[in-house]
């Protein structure tokens, strides 16, 4: 396996394919729990280790999966690593936790991780999976990460749990709110698209 | 702590107030791939009331009867997907041998239902806010409602936005998703009404 294709396959999730501006997936996980950024890194954290991990796991079994029952197979290597996802935080972290309530266990339905493991890791070796799922949880993260930090700077004046912004800062309450979700990453996509994604169109 | 609350305030609140879809955003894939056009967003609508009127209650007795006497709530994920995934399995089974008009309109929709977050919600939501047999029943049923309510004004609105100009950066997802937040705070408004967490 030649080194540049892995760097392609790392690059490619991040910019021009990338899950949540380019393919539109994922988007329940992204609009919930980007109102806090504490909430947002734990659970971009916890998609990347499922999608990572459950991308190698499929690729090594692969050879060994009957193609009729293989959506079912899939699901239950998912959902083993959410689990593990769900009782780490449980223990060690009982207060984010209760906050994120059932996005954990959303985990399993977040069609990144299905997509990742249906797209690629049936059809390569491990370590190229491997590369792939992180990749991919990667892309996700940064993106997460940037509408979380403008939701809550712009929605409670604070980031990080930090207050930021002094008295005179007026909280948009709009943003941590629902609605506030659907402005931000609608506008995310659209200034993605108009200005990086028109370059890659025309190159 | 809801456990008290009325299973009628249960529903509608699922219904209006919290959304499945516009207050916890889930079911969003194929809110946003499948909204396009009237007929089919009708018959998603339907096929996911249906699903998520069965599997809540039908989760609720599995973890009420099997999974609390053995210490397995851990297992809760893998338990509620397999219930769900078998559902569905069987339901499209059962409507492509005894009603090929039904499963027409609603089979084809089920395959993609087995990974609509809102059905998997449901059931977590369920748990965590320790809803009784009744009132799961009606919650289930009620955030189909609302899901069904809201996609469908969503494929309303966007086969009239057809004839609209919009940005091309801007279009499929983006205007999309700014609709659905304009739905959202437009179904804020009932907020006065009920409050249920």
């Amino acid at each position: 396996m030649a080194k540049s294709k892995l760097r392609k396959t790392f690059m490619e999730p991040l910019g021009k394919n990338n899950p949540v501006f380019v393919q539109i997936l994922g988007i329940c996980s992204t609009l919930a729990v980007t109102n806090k950024l504490q909430n947002t890194m734990v659970m971009v954290l916890g998609v990347t280790f499922t999608t990572a991990l459950s991308a190698w796991t499929v690729s090594l079994l692969r050879k060994h999966i009957p193609s009729r029952i293989r959506m079912m197979v899939e699901t239950m290597i998912i959902a083993a690593y959410v689990i593990l996802v769900d009782i780490i935080l449980k223990a060690y972290y009982p207060e984010m936790w209760k906050q994120l309530g059932p996005y954990v266990g959303l985990i399993i339905t977040n069609c990144i991780v299905m997509g990742r493991v249906e797209a690629f890791a049936l059809t390569n070796k491990p370590l190229p999976s491997l590369v792939d799922g992180l990749a991919s949880g990667l892309g996700y993260a940064y993106v997460l990460l940037i509408i979380a930090a403008v939701r809550e700077l712009l929605g409670s004046g604070s980031l990080w749990g930090f207050q930021i912004l002094g008295s005179w800062w007026t909280n948009w309450a709009i943003m941590i709110m629902p609605p506030g979700g659907f402005f931000m990453l609608a506008i995310f996509i659209w200034v993605i698209r108009e200005t990086v994604m028109k370059e890659i169109d025309h190159a | 702590m809801p456990s008290q609350v009325s299973a009628f305030a249960v529903f509608f609140a699922s219904i209006f107030t919290s959304n499945i879809l516009l207050t916890n955003y889930l079911g969003m894939c194929s809110f946003l791939a499948v909204s396009k056009e009237m007929k089919t967003s009708v018959g998603l609508g339907a096929a996911v009331t249906f699903v998520l009127a069965v599997t809540t209650p039908l989760n609720w007795l599995v973890y009420q009867y099997l999974l609390i006497p053995f210490n397995l709530e851990y297992l809760r994920f893998i338990v509620f997907i397999i219930v769900i995934a078998a559902f569905v399995q069987l339901t499209e089974m059962t409507l492509e041998r005894y009603s090929e008009p039904l499963y027409q309109a609603l089979g084809i929709f089920l395959p993609l239902i087995t990974v609509n977050c809102a059905i998997l919600g449901a059931s977590l939501f369920m748990v965590i806010r320790e809803y009784t047999f009744i009132t799961s029943l009606l919650f289930g049923i009620g955030s189909g409602i609302g899901w069904f309510l809201a996609i469908v004004a969503m494929s309303g609105i966007r086969t009239k936005l057809r004839t609209a100009k919009i940005p091309p950066a801007l279009e499929g997802p983006g205007i999309t998703l700014i609709i659905a937040g304009f739905m959202a705070m437009a179904f804020m408004g009932f907020s006065g009404m009920i409050a249920v967490s």
